[in-house]
């Protein structure tokens, strides 16, 4: 018979056995879908890439339609969901003390954080495309914009709120008025934090293709027009992926490593500057 | 709370300071305009901001209100048979939303029960276990597998994941698992590689980023004075773990896993690439199924006639439904959590 010491201690060691091994079991999906990302994307890197529109089936071609549409849409996206999440963050953090405004929108906010990005593709649809009466580029960037504003929402609420508030007393003891106060010394300092959530943000919104699928839709030919279906790289890996065409899967292969390295290195960076934040605190 | 209030009174008193102060030295029709356009620009800012927040806010109540409207003429017609009927029949419009709900939930359920443990470990290796130096390394490729897009994870698994699962783990599973009694109905059928399981697995690959992290930060907050206590008693690690820092981080580990479950049930590029998009119920799992986003992400677009569209919308209408109720779950478990750190510190 084992004593209990001993039966504590194997419990212990196979336990803690099995933790490393999850942690492994983690890596090793990371390493496999990174590996064969490589392996099948790579040899379709090429200049035509970025010079060449989306091909036809049975034609050659590029993704450059498909590279700018996604670009345009992202920082459309950004543009008009960044001054919404920064002020409704702002707004939490410096002025929602009482009442319950404030902590309903972070309920709210952390909501819409977490849902479906095809349920905020179906509402772009119904309120937007249904009424127009066609897919455009437009409807694309408005829904990907509604899922950068709670990601901004969040991290510039978490990043005034790091802000020493004797920094804000400071300030309004030299006499300065609280608009002052906000966008001179604490949206100053936070600057490094509140860009980190901006940075994640566009690489969340990078590699969606859920939202666009019923908004932007897709366009075989280049198009600058945001009034017209739009181009995209999510949506292209999707449908070129689904075909039956090799070179059309070769090309999704190709845009699937183009949008991960995109969107890990964005992920990557944002990490960098908080980093860099942390040790300046 | 006790720092805003000072800030407040903090602002006023500087505030008829300065327009005391500064009338006497300046010309008070000067100091008093100039004093008059800082409030006008102070409300003017503070309304903007109230004005955005008031926007967020908004949002939701659109979202569901808008879901609501573009789903009534589906509403209307089917009351709440759509929600039990089996029927899926664009040619007849009869439409029933069970098959997808099934299939969301047991892709999602499969996904946690593979995710949880995992996630666990990596919890535990990463708070417990790894040399300092390794923490943040290992911690970031671990949240890396968060940043992957859905869509990459989708290709991935019908290509390359499908064909190996197909060739030799199914077999292996049907072999061991599927043996047993009163379970083996769950593994019959052929080896497809594609299916409810292949979905379930890939989406605990995807929902594991998420889990850990929160357990992770929870497993953090635990005093590091109540695991010294029993490290003292002469606990082992495992000990420590299960019976001081799980009981303490319970409500936030639940709320962890629940945020990891709203991921799940949401998730739809992924999914759609291998679940195999049929709308019949199969109790198999290797067998392939339906759920909502993977039937919308499919049939969105291509729906003609308003009962189709609308019975989609509906099916979205119960997919943020179901997700509200479990990150709204989640989220007040993890503020309870907050709460008693707050109480003990």
């Amino acid at each position: 018979m084992i004593s209990i010491y001993t039966r504590r201690r194997i419990v212990n060691a196979i336990n803690l056995t099995f933790s490393v091994l999850a942690m492994l079991f983690g890596l090793f999906w990371l390493f496999w879908i990174l590996l064969t990302l490589f392996d099948k994307g790579l040899s379709g890197v090429g200049h035509t890439i970025f010079t060449q529109m989306t091909p036809a089936p049975g034609d050659t071609g590029g993704l450059l339609n498909a590279v700018f549409g996604s670009l345009v849409m992202v920082a459309l996206a950004t543009l008009i969901g960044t001054p919404v999440g920064i002020m409704a963050g702002t707004y939490l953090a410096e002025f929602g003390q009482r009442g319950w405004l404030a902590p309903a929108t972070r309920f709210v906010n952390d909501i819409l954080l977490s849902a479906p990005s095809i349920v905020i593709g179906l509402f772009v649809y119904t309120v937007y495309v249904a009424k127009v009466g066609h897919f455009s580029g437009w409807a694309g960037a408005l829904a990907l914009s509604l899922i950068v504003i709670p990601v901004v929402v969040r991290t510039t609420e978490d990043m005034l709120r790091l802000i020493p508030n004797s920094l804000r007393e400071a300030a309004i003891a030299l006499g300065a008025p609280h608009w002052k106060v906000v966008t001179l010394v604490t949206w100053r300092a936070s600057r490094v934090g509140i860009m980190t959530g901006i940075l994640l943000a566009v690489a969340r919104i990078s590699g969606e293709t859920a939202p666009l699928l019923f908004t932007a839709l897709n366009n075989q030919f280049w198009n600058a027009d945001m009034n017209r279906p739009m181009a995209n790289l999510p949506v292209v890996i999707f449908q070129f992926a689904m075909s039956p065409y090799e070179y059309w899967q070769e090309l999704a292969w190709t845009g699937a490593l183009l949008i991960t390295l995109s969107v890990l290195g964005l992920n990557i960076a944002a990490r960098f500057f908080l980093r860099k934040n942390d040790l300046l605190n | 709370m006790r720092h805003h209030f000072l800030l407040a009174v903090i602002t006023k008193i500087s505030l008829a300071r300065l327009q005391s102060g500064v009338t006497k030295t300046m010309s008070t029709a000067h100091a008093a305009t100039k004093l008059k356009r800082q409030r006008l620009l102070d409300s003017i800012f503070r309304r903007a901001t109230l004005f955005f927040t008031i926007v967020v806010f908004l949002l939701l109540a659109a979202l569901i209100g808008s879901l609501i409207i573009g789903s009534w003429p589906a509403l209307q017609t089917f009351g709440f048979d759509f929600l039990w009927s089996t029927q899926w029949n664009p040619v007849t419009e009869k439409f029933g939303a069970l098959v997808p709900i099934i299939g969301t939930l047991i892709t999602s359920l499969v996904a946690l029960s593979i995710g949880i443990p995992v996630s666990f470990g990596i919890a535990l290796f990463l708070t417990e276990l790894s040399p300092p130096w390794l923490r943040r390394p290992l911690g970031t490729a671990i949240e890396l597998l968060a940043g992957i897009p859905s869509i990459i994870y989708g290709m991935w698994g019908l290509f390359v994941f499908a064909p190996f699962f197909a060739k030799y783990i199914q077999p292996w599973i049907q072999g061991t698992l599927g043996e047993i009694a009163g379970i083996g109905f769950l593994f019959e059928g052929a080896f497809m590689g594609i299916g409810m399981l292949t979905a379930g697995i890939i989406l605990a690959i995807m929902v594991i980023p998420f889990i850990s992290s929160v357990m992770r930060d929870v497993f953090e907050v635990v005093p590091s004075l109540f695991k010294e206590s029993a490290y003292g008693l002469g606990a082992t690690t495992w000990e420590v773990i299960w019976y001081v820092v799980l009981p303490y981080t319970k409500s936030g580990v639940v709320g962890g896993i629940m945020l990891g479950f709203g991921r799940a049930l949401g998730e739809t590029m992924a999914v759609t690439f291998v679940i195999g998009n049929s709308h019949q119920l199969h109790a198999s799992l290797f067998m392939p199924g339906n759920s909502i986003a993977s039937a919308l992400a499919n049939e969105f677009t291509e729906a003609d006639g308003d009962l189709y569209t609308a019975a989609l919308i509906e099916l979205g209408l119960i997919l943020f439904l179901i997700t509200f109720v479990v990150l709204a779950c989640s989220k007040i478990l993890l503020l309870r959590l907050k709460k008693r750190e707050g109480t003990a510190s």
